[in-house]
């Protein structure tokens, strides 16, 4: 049932109180209707046991009876999921347009805090402490990202004897800090990347310093985080520009613009050693987790363990990364980072004093509840565990479902509702993270992350089948998402192999990712299938079944020669009616298509010759057009007959609109910056505006040598994906 | 006398050979034959007669099947049109089409035009069936005199759609024509004429639909007009009275063809047209799928065709469509199409007074037509276009009973004076005079605002309503806070106050809903359930509007 909603420190307008007000009891009251039908405790199962069959604690053992997360969306109710298995009450707080948001009817209680801006609700300490008050929750446990790592927060809630669940602020304080923790980790001998150890002072002292490393140089903002404020200099130039739009966005990101610069290691795999302290002096490593399939610094897929590492580098990194720890007297779950280039030798990056996104595939091959560990830690008790009782256990493998375009820079950010959302949870060793649900807002005032799928298996085979099955069910509708991009790379020979680092994605797709290109069988399959689809479609249409002057002469036709455009080639196929389902010809192959052909759900589960093959009917267009997604791309398909194919032949190609000639928004959001106006000159690849989206500043430029015609939007707009910002003559 | 008897047996055989010839016919005919025997003619003679007969009824045939030849043909190919035949074999199934007065040909002798004759003319006419139920097409052709209209032609279309009324039919136009047959004078102009007196009486009885593929210039636009509804081709179709070049010279304005009176200029500027398809083969596909939403006249039933969507599906993704904050916008058509039968939704208009959304879809099967205000443009008030753009799609349905199912999320009407002047009271009344005319089952939901005398207007309970819902954020109202507090609390320094309690009486479902305007309050993850309930209970609904020759809606 949803919680009650309390009003804190925030006075609505007249109106949405009441009406929300009215809403929320109406929700409470109502009947069998409401209560959604997620499940709220962790039941999944792994294979026959327990997903969390290697979790300890001590029976009876004192614990929290409130908790208030300090977070939203697919974190909170990862949290709030464990405190249900515990018996523990939780407090969601939200902000205005989360009020019907997952976590926010997963909560106990729930407290909102303010309007969509997170500078203005999450973000807001005094208004999270005044809902820890009122709430009397014991403990705060901040999720990641937003409070997670401010020590001023954790500082405050000690005030006022609430625990923070989460390391103490001398450590967040020393490893939040990148110089700071660069000290403290050569100090206590973790291998370190070269570098500048102190502030850049401003872009031409940039410029020096990166001479001195030599290029290429990385350049990150020092409280910075999650790819944001980060940028990669190749030369002076580069280093300029990286240097001014990275410090612009670290200060509308984390409000603090230091910047560092140190050497860029080429190729690397970035790999993480999840490491649990408690307390009293222990230390635990958790295996590492292989991040390096990235796009932008952001993280898209995570595997543990590693295929890189041998059980002698895991313990040699393993053992650095606690030792670390233990020096800045660590008390919680956190993650060390690292850079492995080929040859195995492994730098330092940062340590993250909080629960990682990617933390569930560490769960899955250790069997610990870590954020069941964080809890028990921040109530004094000691780990259970001993090093040796952490195994790697099986394989896992996240995938980022992000709702944003993968044919845009390996995605770019896209918002909408999700029309049509269903998880697979129905599949064996399949776990979905997420705070979504079908209807929800996917808003450019959040992080644009869907889900986190999570897959399991004896071994990395068997959880990339288990993460193919995963994806192709995946019901997404109203968002762009890359489901895409993760189902291509599933299968990529490079990935297959283990074969990679975070140049992944630029290397194996060197012009951008354009979908997945499909095997002349695989073609000739998705042709069987939308033969078959449209087939079913027809017959449908005749299925009257109240219209008695239909003239009594039955459809004798039971064979039908069709022709099937895919990406503008045309495959030829003879279809004919089988009893309980179709059979396609094509060339001399045959394809039998039985099963469930409905268009109740966008899934179709079908067999083709004997074989299950998941395929989704992304959108039905009318006249025989379909966007059918198989193997994880949407691919456009058109089911003709001879005649319509014959007579198809006579349209004229519909003109492409020029868009050399204007700047386009690649997105949704808010313009930072226009710098031209009408009657200027611009040269090719000159920037014209700065778009903020999602927290990133995105520089878009012009495409030709032009004259500037018209400029559309000032800064301080927002605008649409595909609006023209700017247009040239 | 021989070349009587001749003629009269030639005439005869024709008639045999078309099968149009019946006994009583021949008889009397025969009688005549057999009376001139003294005039002898060899056997031989006789049999190469037949024969010729038969092979000039072929050729013929062939040439009627070439219209304007295999040039022009090509020419119409080369701009991306198909021919006349070429798009009635689309648009009917298989091997369905029956071809009517292929042998008929224009009579005008004037400037030489009895030297060119095509048979069939200009104008290719017949009945097929579109996924096995019948309709009447005439497709005209562009390469017999540039499809333009002679009595000969207009004939040909009175004839089917004379037929059409007969059976109980719907009527598909394909116009692709140049105009008037200047040559014909006023015969052309009263073929029209007899076109648009037959278009207004099949109108309410007969669904007829034009599909403008070509050229439709000067007074040929009235029959699509006319017509229930009027989609374009992208590209290639226009609709004028007058075209640039009489433009230029009267009022000396520079427009393109395409600007005048092109598909975009149609769908999103005029309203003429209600829909446009990228190319003829689209246009023509969409139409089958479109003829599908309709019974085949005004007696039979809206259609119910098979259905995998379970009737009691429950949407979840409603609960959270209507935003929290009242003024913030949202997409009506993630409510109408998570309700509706596999999302599938053909909208009439959809480029045009975008503040309210009109088009078809099933529920249970069965077509329903769907009209909703739309928040996201305009805050979905209604306006002038708007609610013309309603008030036709509702008296469609009415008139052919599909049962129409209101969703209502809408401030008000549009203030200004470019309304006012507009004339929005004329045009706001044909909407409100739709719904309380309409007969067909009426079903409404009110998922947000109902304002004033909007409220009333969108098939609300007084307009008798069948069943009329409201969503838990419903605010059925006078008008908006503010403006109620400052009338009702005139001079009132505790504004804020006032408002609140204003909100707390009448910014939600109750008042509404203690006085039986809306017939209960609904959580709508149940809305589709519960339509379809009602949809099924409202099957046999009968009310009748008292005796008149016929209303007078305010035009």
């Amino acid at each position: 049932m949803a919680a009650p909603i309390k009003y804190h420190g925030y006075k609505l307008k007249g109106r949405a109180v009441i009406g929300l007000f009215q809403y929320i009891k109406y929700f409470n009251t109502s009947n069998k209707f409401s209560c959604h039908k997620r499940t709220l405790c962790t039941t999944m199962r792994l294979y026959d046991r327990d997903m969390y069959w290697n979790d300890k604690s001590v029976a009876n053992e004192s614990k929290f009876e409130k908790i208030l997360i300090a977070n939203r969306g697919e974190i909170a109710c990862r949290v709030i999921k464990t405190c249900k298995r515990l018996g523990i009450k939780t407090v969601a707080v939200h902000s205005e347009v989360d009020s019907l948001a997952l976590h926010t009817r997963m909560a106990d209680e729930a407290i909102c805090i303010g309007p969509a801006q997170t500078s203005e609700s999450y973000l807001r300490m005094d208004k999270i402490l005044n809902a820890v008050k009122e709430s009397g929750a014991q403990a705060v446990h901040p999720g990641y990202g937003f409070l997670s790592e401010n020590t001023e927060f954790a500082a405050k809630l000690d005030e006022i004897g609430v625990a923070f669940i989460g390391p103490n602020s001398k450590a967040i304080k020393a490893m939040g800090d990148k110089i700071e923790s660069k000290r403290i980790a050569t100090k206590a001998q973790v291998n370190m990347i070269p570098g500048f150890d102190g502030v850049v002072e401003d872009a031409e002292h940039c410029v020096k310093l990166s001479n001195q490393i030599g290029y290429p140089v990385m350049i990150k903002a020092s409280a910075g985080g999650g790819g944001k404020g980060m940028r990669i200099a190749h030369n002076d130039n580069e280093a300029r520009t990286s240097f001014r739009l990275s410090q612009q966005e670290a200060k509308s990101s984390f409000g603090d613009d230091r910047m560092l610069v140190e050497k860029y290691i080429v190729c690397p795999r970035h790999i993480e050693i999840q490491v649990l302290c408690d307390k009293h002096g222990n230390s635990l490593w958790l295996n590492e987790r292989e991040c390096s399939i990235q796009r932008r610094n952001q993280k898209v897929i995570e595997e543990a363990p590693s295929t890189f590492l041998d059980p002698q580098t895991r313990k040699a990194m393993g053992e650095q990364a606690c030792r670390l720890a233990l020096a800045v007297g660590y008390d919680s779950a956190g993650t060390v980072e690292f850079l492995v280039d080929k040859n195995k030798n492994f730098y330092f990056l940062e340590m993250n004093t909080r629960l990682q996104v990617e933390h569930p595939i560490t769960e899955m091959i250790t069997g610990v509840d870590i954020v069941h560990q964080m809890l028990r830690v921040a109530k004094n008790h000691k780990l259970l565990h001993e090093q040796k009782d952490i195994p790697v256990d099986g394989w896992a493998i996240e995938c980022r479902v992000y709702a944003e375009d993968p044919y845009k820079s390996f995605g770019m950010p896209s918002i909408g509702r999700l029309s049509r959302y269903v998880e697979p949870t129905h599949l064996k060793n399949t776990r979905c993270d997420s705070g979504i649900m079908e209807g929800s807002d996917i808003s450019i005032y959040y992080d644009p992350m869907i889900c986190k799928l999570v897959t399991y298996g004896r071994d990395r085979t068997a959880a990339m089948d288990n993460m193919i099955q995963a994806l192709d069910s995946y019901v997404i509708k109203g968002v762009t998402h890359n489901i895409p991009l993760l189902r291509d790379i599933l299968t990529e020979e490079r990935f297959v192999k283990g074969d990679i680092s975070t140049n992944y994605l630029p290397e194996v797709f060197p012009d951008g990712f354009k979908g997945k290109v499909l095997s002349v069988k695989e073609s000739q399959e998705l042709t069987a299938l939308a033969c078959a689809i449209y087939l079913k479609d027809q017959q449908r249409c005749r299925a009257f079944q109240n219209q008695k002057r239909i003239p009594n002469v039955s459809s004798s036709i039971n064979s039908w020669s069709l022709n099937v455009i895919i990406n503008k080639a045309r495959i030829n196929a003879h279809a004919s009616k089988l009893p309980d389902g179709y059979k396609i010809v094509i060339n001399s192959d045959v394809y039998e298509i039985k099963g469930n052909l409905s268009f109740t759900s966008p899934l179709m589960e079908v067999c083709l010759n004997g074989d299950q093959r998941l395929l989704q009917v992304h959108n039905r267009l009318g006249g025989g057009k379909y966007d059918l997604r198989y193997h994880g791309t949407v691919y456009p398909v058109k089911v003709m007959d001879d005649l319509a194919f014959n007579l198809s032949q006579y349209m004229l190609e519909k003109k492409v609109l020029d868009t050399s000639a204007m700047v386009l928004a690649p997105m949704p959001g808010l313009l930072k910056s226009v710098s031209v106006k009408a009657g200027d000159m611009v040269a090719e690849n000159q920037e014209v505006c700065v778009l903020e989206a999602m927290k990133m500043q995105n520089s878009l430029v012009s495409l030709k040598v032009a004259k500037v015609k018209k400029v559309l939007f000032k800064s301080g707009d927002t605008v649409n994906e595909g609006d023209v910002i700017v247009e040239l003559e | 006398m021989a070349r009587l008897v001749h003629r009269s047996r030639t005439i005869l055989r024709i008639l045999r050979c078309h099968g149009l010839l019946q006994r009583t016919l021949s008889c009397p005919i025969q009688a005549f034959a057999s009376q001139q025997q003294h005039v002898k003619q060899s056997t031989m003679a006789s049999v190469a007669l037949t024969l010729d007969v038969k092979r000039r009824i072929e050729e013929i045939r062939q040439q009627a099947l070439l219209g304007g030849g295999e040039k022009r043909i090509e020419a119409q190919h080369k701009k991306g049109k198909l021919t006349a035949r070429e798009r009635i074999h689309l648009l009917v199934d298989e091997e369905s089409f029956i071809e009517y007065d292929m042998f008929l040909e224009h009579d005008c002798s004037d400037f030489g035009m009895e030297k060119q004759k095509y048979p069939g003319d200009s104008v290719v006419t017949g009945r097929g069936l579109i996924n096995g139920r019948t309709v009447f097409i005439f497709s005209q052709d562009f390469t017999v005199f540039g499809g333009s209209l002679s009595g000969a032609h207009a004939k040909k279309i009175c004839k089917i759609m004379d037929q059409a009324m007969l059976v109980g039919a719907p009527v598909i136009g394909l116009n692709d024509s140049g105009g008037a047959r200047i040559q014909e004078g006023v015969e052309s102009l009263a073929g029209y004429a007899d076109i648009f007196q037959r278009n207004v009486e099949s109108s309410g009885v007969i669904p007829q639909i034009s599909m403008i593929m070509g050229p439709c210039a000067g007074g040929a636009v009235y029959s699509p007009a006319l017509t229930d509804f009027t989609f374009m081709v992208k590209d290639t179709s226009y609709l004028f009275i007058t075209g640039p070049d009489v433009v230029k010279s009267v009022t000396n304005e520079d427009v393109t063809q395409e600007e005048l009176g092109g598909a975009k200029t149609h769908t999103s500027v005029s309203g003429v047209a209600h829909r446009a398809f990228e190319n003829d083969v689209d246009a023509l596909m969409n139409l089958r799928e479109f003829f599908n939403y309709l019974p085949l006249s005004n007696v039979d039933e809206a259609p119910i065709r098979d259905c995998d969507d379970p009737w009691d599906r429950i949407v979840p993704g409603l609960d959270t469509v209507v935003p929290l904050e009242s003024s913030a916008a949202y997409d009506m058509l993630d409510v109408i199409t998570g309700i509706i039968d596999e999302q599938e939704f053909f909208e009439i208009m959809p480029t045009y007074a975008k503040n309210i959304i009109v088009g078809f879809a099933r529920m249970n099967g069965r077509t329903v037509g769907i009209v909703g205000n739309q928040p996201k443009v305009a805050a979905g008030c209604l306006d002038i276009n708007a609610s013309v753009k309603a008030a036709r799609f509702v008296r469609f349905c009415d008139a052919f009973n599909i049962p129409i199912i209101t969703f209502v999320d809408v401030p008000g009407f549009l203030p200004g004076t470019n309304q006012e002047f507009g004339g929005i009271i004329r045009h706001g009344a044909k909407l409100l005079y739709a719904f309380a005319e309409a007969t067909v089952p009426k079903i409404t939901i009110i998922t947000r605002k109902a304002y004033g005398g909007a409220y009333d207007v969108m098939s609300s309970k007084h307009l008798k309503g069948d069943i009329n819902y409201a969503w838990p954020t419903a605010e059925v109202a006078v008008m908006g806070a503010k403006g109620a507090v400052s009338i009702i609390f005139r001079g009132s320094k505790n504004q804020h106050e006032n408002e609140v309690e204003y909100i707390e009486k009448f910014a939600n479902p109750f008042p509404a809903a203690v006085r039986g305007f809306v017939d209960d309050i609904i959580e709508p993850r149940t809305t589709r359930m519960r339509i379809n309930r009602d949809l099924g209970m409202l099957a046999s609904k009968t009310r009748t509007n008292p005796w008149k020759k016929h209303a007078n809606i305010p035009l």
